[in-house]
């Protein structure tokens, strides 16, 4: 396969992709593309996404995050083993092209382990407004290099553009104790990844 | 092996000439400049071809010495010239025909040769130094060794400027973005220049323009590492001018750049890349215009209880130890989102309104009662509440006891 995969790329010219992706617990995200994580309010989509900044900053390597709602919190970050002076947080004030713009100049900058644009909250008729030229674009910036790319929304949009696809969705709170001495124990999860076939899957976030 | 240049009235030139060999000048006088050329051999082979790279290099008449210390190479530069090279072992040969009036000395020493009809370095040089010892003391001592090319000292290192600047006073005054910036290309490649010479690198930009009929225009660029390439400080003064551009035509420049030791970072073949520093620069600059500066940057977090705490510091790489895993997020809304919300006799939420829809409380987990700051006058109370909500998800709502007010403070995801 080897072979024959180097005789094409030979008579083709193909760019050979840096190889590499970072694990989860949804199942592996590729370097070199964009993938797309889409679920509704409390469905696990943020934990997924610290667990992968974590993973990354914890690899030396730096990351951005551009907030287009201002959502982040720093405090649930840390917790969950983001290292913060290696985090790039930018803050869009809702302003969806500002935040996709801003992740186009950090793909171009190179040098980032995974760039994530959050757009959880930002209304759907905003986030459906934004052209297929724009995810095409940061497809192709973001294509031959090791920074992994993620969009977080409510649902996907990026079509073909994204390698890579997890649906998340809540199936239960989940809950320790009787009232007055309650807690809230974590979520249990639902996970749809697709990249070339769907799989599916079930894991419980712990709080 | 020192090397002396000598031209009247022109010691910038001659400093730059020896900046650009060797980081140990001595300003030895207004005329003359002295320096340590030692490891040169290694470059341009033997001293012949040194000085001939210096008097190409240097640009206008000066007389040039090399010599094995500096003594002797400042007396032969200013007494013989053109170019003159002292072999090891031949100074007093060269150095005796020079008249003795260049070797300095007090107006006694000048009186009493002048007596003994001493007129060169050689006849004083010829003197038995026991007599000259016994007559002159510890200067005609030192003096003898000098005039037979025996001198040894270290040299008077010139200090570093503090700062490295250029100004420009324009004819016409300046009212458009594009020709000030190619004003500023020039200054900062001649001033990167002069840094390269001392072998130093900025991390301050500062940058002054006098307007016409309107209070000076400065801004100062505040590097995170230090950087030498004038393209990358352009590029930064650009994106800066064109988010605050000057008021009025700009009628003077001045520009600064405050010298720092390089940068000096050891990368590692296995290690994970990071962004360019010039480059990360540059992006995080446009990304500033973009969406504000107040809103880029790594977060910390304070050391306090108040909920939301941090500050917006600058992207680096720190080790901190941090557990890794699976762990429920929180998003947060700011401001908190108000909210009205029902109770129940116990205490407990019912019911959920907001702006973002609601529904009937599934489980709820609380109250937590926190407080803080009441030492000073920012006092804060509350009570919290982790609920499940029908159609909406798992939030965090909080009761504010002061305003008596229901928010939602995020929701866990």
């Amino acid at each position: 396969m080897e072979a024959l995969l180097g005789s094409l790329r030979e008579k083709f010219g193909f760019r050979e992709r840096p190889k590499g992706t970072l694990p989860s617990v949804a199942g592996a995200i590729p370097r070199g593309a964009l993938t797309e994580i889409a679920g509704p309010a409390s469905s696990g989509r943020t934990s997924l996404l610290y667990s992968l900044l974590a993973t990354v900053s914890a690899g030396e390597e730096f990351c951005a995050l551009l907030d287009t709602e201002d959502r982040f919190d720093p405090t649930s970050a840390a917790a969950a083993g983001v290292r913060l002076s290696q985090l790039l947080w930018v803050r869009c004030g809702g302003n969806v092209e500002h935040s996709l713009k801003s992740a186009d100049m950090l793909v171009q900058a190179g040098g980032f382990g995974l760039i994530a644009v959050d757009l959880g909250d930002t209304p759907e008729h905003a986030v459906r407004r934004i052209p297929m030229p724009a995810w095409f674009r940061l497809r192709y910036a973001v294509e031959n290099t090791q920074t992994a790319l993620i969009v977080m929304a409510r649902q996907m949009h990026a079509r073909s553009c994204s390698a890579c696809k997890i649906e998340l969705s809540r199936n239960r709170a989940l809950w320790r104790g009787e009232s007055p001495a309650r807690l809230l124990n974590g979520l249990e999860i639902a996970c749809i990844r697709t990249r070339n076939h769907p799989e599916r899957s079930h894991f419980v976030i712990p709080r | 092996m020192f090397a002396c240049l000598y031209a009247p009235g022109n010691l910038a030139l001659l400093v730059e000439c020896a900046g650009y060999f060797s980081p140990l000048i001595e300003e030895t006088s207004p005329d003359t400049v002295t320096f340590d050329i030692d490891g040169l051999q290694w470059i341009y082979g033997p001293a012949e071809q040194i000085a001939a790279a210096m008097q190409l290099r240097v640009g206008v008449e000066a007389s040039l010495a090399i010599a094995s210390n500096p003594d002797t190479a400042v007396h032969a530069a200013v007494g013989l010239r053109g170019m003159t090279i002292v072999s090891p072992g031949q100074e007093a040969e060269v150095l005796s025909p020079l008249p003795l009036y260049l070797l300095g000395g007090s107006p006694e020493f000048a009186r009493s040769m002048d007596l003994w009809g001493i007129r060169t370095f050689g006849e004083f040089a010829a003197l038995p130094t026991l007599g000259v010892t016994a007559r002159l003391g510890d200067e005609g001592t030192h003096l003898q060794r000098l005039a037979r090319g025996a001198g040894h000292r270290r040299l008077r290192l010139r200090a570093d400027p503090q700062v490295f600047r250029a100004a420009r006073e324009l004819e016409d005054s300046i009212d458009l973005l594009e020709p000030l910036l190619s004003l500023l290309e020039q200054m900062l490649s001649e001033i990167c220049g002069q840094l390269r010479t001392y072998g130093r690198y900025t991390n301050e930009v500062r940058l002054r323009l006098k307007l016409e009929r309107a209070p000076d225009h400065k801004t100062a660029l505040c590097l995170p590492v230090p950087m030498l390439d004038a393209k990358v400080l352009l590029k930064l003064l650009q994106l800066e001018l064109n988010g605050r551009s000057p008021q009025a035509p700009v009628e003077k420049v001045w520009l600064e750049l405050l010298p720092v030791e390089p940068r000096s970072t050891q990368h590692g073949l296995f290690l994970p890349s990071s962004p360019v520093p010039e480059k990360l620069e540059i992006t995080l600059a446009r990304t500033r215009a973009l969406v504000g500066a107040a809103n880029i940057g790594s977060p910390e977090l304070l050391d306090t209880h108040r909920p939301d705490s941090f500050r917006i510091g600058a992207l680096k790489a720190v080790k901190t130890p941090a557990p890794l895993g699976l762990r429920l997020a929180f998003r947060r809304f700011r401001p908190p989102l108000s909210a009205q919300i029902w109770c129940a006799d116990c205490g407990n939420p019912i019911k959920v309104m907001s702006s973002l829809g609601g529904g009937r409380v599934i489980a709820c987990a609380g109250p937590w009662r926190t407080s803080g700051d009441w030492w000073a006058g920012t006092h804060w109370e509350r009570q919290e509440w982790d609920v499940e909500v029908q159609h909406m998800g798992v939030s965090r709502v909080f009761q504010d006891r002061f305003q008596d007010r229901w928010f939602i403070e995020g929701s866990y995801d």
